[in-house]
């Protein structure tokens, strides 16, 4: 290394010190709006409204964390996301993963047409309306069914578990089981399930992230607040505090200087709240999913 | 003989019911919640009243696609989408490759590494969190924005509510949030790249940005072809959640693009049939600019998706 350092030429050389600084520059560009959020969280209420919370916090303080877990929008908020987030990642992979394995099956007939009946949706769809009134037809509007059935398989994921099961698993492994007189549900459960842990990983986290990160098809399926991911609550009260402050503004009445700090402070605290889990997977999730996308750029 | 004899139950085809099955649930689906709205999308050419359902309304032709050109919308919502769209798309093509280059030749394996897991992590943050973050960024009171202005004795600015402020904050915080997601791909290619190449290279004589210009670059180029045809769609398919979530009363003459009009008009308003027609323009329109990249690019550069 050192030797290769030695006889770098005065223009690598320069390149170097350019191409450290523009990475340590993407760095900051990156972490400092997170920790500005972080900062404001963290710091007393009246010190953010009056702007003197930039980028450490400004009088240490967890108050704004106590108005969070006294909100009961937020805390039924996170419970239905996390139900959602269990419950439609279970549903999307189960559909998916029997959609995959028999499309990887050499002896399916007709696959490329059955292949082709996927791949047309990826391309061509009836669009929001019409598939809103077929939810609608079905009755699965205002249930929790409305936005976990509707967008559960995304074909996408689908041809990546497929070319993981083409490529990843021998098929002398399933022949050698059919000679043994295995029938196709034995195989696919003794043989290709077990096999497939890497896959179910991927598609887990895809399908987690997505439903955890949900919000549109909340606020079109669903109607009450007792039904609202975090998503929808998180943006309710951004807005609403957004209202509100302009209201003051406007009308030149002071609501009360706490009531504005403590809807300000809130919005921060809210904000890290619905990050935190993400945040907290994030570090073990990041290989999986760079491994999901490689998978994907494979062509099948 | 026995060999045979399972070759012949293999290609009557008896053997794998248990596949077919299996694809029973998925097919269902895809008819359920994927056909039956492309058979919906009739109601487009109809004019559609639930109770009479989709083939009892009256055909009426093209009459809400020739009422949705001739409106005064039209031209606005056309030009706010595409503009958002390709300026959108045209930026997004180079920053993850320049990232990833930037990475690729960092002389330090843990800068890079750093830099690689620290830009990816905006990406598993939800629209909603994004557009939260932008707007206590921008926040008038109490922003980091204008904090730092405030510190020069600028004046605070509000730009959520500034129409000519929309496009930029778009686009920033779509590099913000996916320049990193879509340097992985580049960078696992570059990763495969024969160190021999570039040994050879040094020892011809080659400085660093002659190497990524000869070895790094043709090395991805089938990559940046295949994201490119597949982001020509977003050109008419823009992020639709986060225009709709950045969008407010005071930034609509360029915040109102096609997709947030279609929701307005058609589950806000409830006009169902006019605002198929719109989505249905779209997806044509976004269809069409596919294939014809793919096509373009399949006799340009002899890569193509399908």
């Amino acid at each position: 290394m050192s030797k290769n350092t030695m006889q770098m030429s005065t223009e690598d050389r320069i390149f170097h010190v350019f191409n450290d600084i523009f990475l340590i520059l993407c760095l900051i560009v990156v972490i400092v709006p997170m920790m500005n959020v972080v900062s404001c969280a963290f710091s007393d209420p009246s010190n953010v409204l009056n702007g003197r919370v930039s980028f450490l916090p400004v009088g240490l303080s967890v108050k704004s964390f106590t108005y969070v877990f006294k909100n009961k929008l937020i805390l039924t908020g996170y419970r239905n996301s996390v139900i959602y987030t269990l419950l439609g990642t279970l549903i999307s992979v189960i559909i998916t993963i029997i959609a995959a394995y028999p499309l990887s099956r050499r002896e399916l007939k007709f696959k490329g047409l059955f292949t082709g009946l996927f791949m047309f949706t990826m391309l061509f769809g009836g669009g929001l309306i019409p598939t809103y009134l077929v939810v609608k037809r079905l009755n699965l509007v205002n249930t929790m069914w409305g936005v976990l059935i509707p967008n559960s398989l995304s074909v996408y994921n689908m041809i990546i578990a497929r070319t993981f099961f083409a490529s990843q698993i021998p098929a002398d492994l399933y022949e050698a089981a059919e000679i043994d007189g295995a029938g196709d549900y034995t195989v696919f459960f003794r043989i290709a399930l077990p096999l497939a842990k890497p896959i179910l990983a991927v598609l887990s986290l895809f399908y987690a992230v997505g439903l955890w990160n949900m919000y549109f098809d909340a606020v079109l399926y669903l109607n009450s607040y007792d039904q609202y991911p975090l998503q929808v609550i998180l943006k309710e009260i951004m807005t609403n505090a957004t209202t509100q402050a302009a209201m003051v503004k406007a009308t030149g009445q002071i609501a009360s200087a706490e009531t504005l700090a403590m809807t300000e402070s809130l919005k921060y605290s809210t904000i890290l709240c619905a990050c935190v889990p993400m945040l907290a997977i994030y570090p073990f999730v990041q290989k999986y999913f760079a491994k999901g996308l490689l998978i994907g750029s494979l062509k099948g | 003989m026995r060999a045979k004899s399972r070759n012949k139950g293999k290609g009557k085809g008896s053997h794998h019911i248990g596949l077919y099955t299996m694809l029973i649930l998925p097919i269902v689906y895809l008819i359920l919640f994927k056909y039956w709205p492309i058979y919906g999308v009739q109601i487009a050419f109809r004019d559609y009243i639930p109770i009479k359902g989709i083939t009892g309304s009256t055909w009426v032709g093209l009459k809400h696609f020739r009422n949705f050109f001739s409106s005064y919308q039209f031209s606005r919502l056309l030009s706010n989408t595409l503009i958002l769209g390709s300026i959108s798309m045209l930026v997004g093509i180079p920053c993850p490759i320049i990232l990833a280059l930037a990475i690729n030749s960092s002389r330090s394996k843990r800068l890079g590494k750093t830099v690689q897991m620290v830009t990816y992590a905006p990406y598993f943050m939800s629209t909603v969190i994004l557009v939260s973050l932008v707007m206590q960024f921008l926040a008038v009171r109490g922003g980091l924005l204008n904090n730092i202005r405030a510190w020069f004795g600028l004046d605070a600015l509000n730009l959520m509510s500034d129409p000519n402020a929309f496009r930029p904050i778009y686009i920033l915080s779509g590099i913000w949030q996916g320049t990193g997601y879509g340097a992985v791909i580049y960078l696992a290619s570059l990763s495969a790249v024969s160190p021999d190449l570039y040994e050879a290279a040094r020892i011809d004589g080659a400085t660093i940005l002659q190497q990524i210009r000869y070895i790094d670059l043709p090395s991805i180029l089938p990559e940046m072809i295949m994201l490119t045809i597949m982001n020509c769609g977003s050109i008419i398919n823009v992020g639709f959640e986060k225009v709709l979530l950045l969008q407010n009363q005071l930034n609509m003459s360029t915040s109102d693009v096609i997709s947030t009009y279609v929701y307005r008009m058609g589950i806000q308003s409830a006009q169902y049939s006019y605002s198929s027609a719109i989505g249905l323009f779209n997806s044509v329109v976004s269809l069409a600019l596919l294939l014809f990249v793919n096509w373009l690019s399949s006799v340009a550069t002899e890569t193509s998706l399908f």
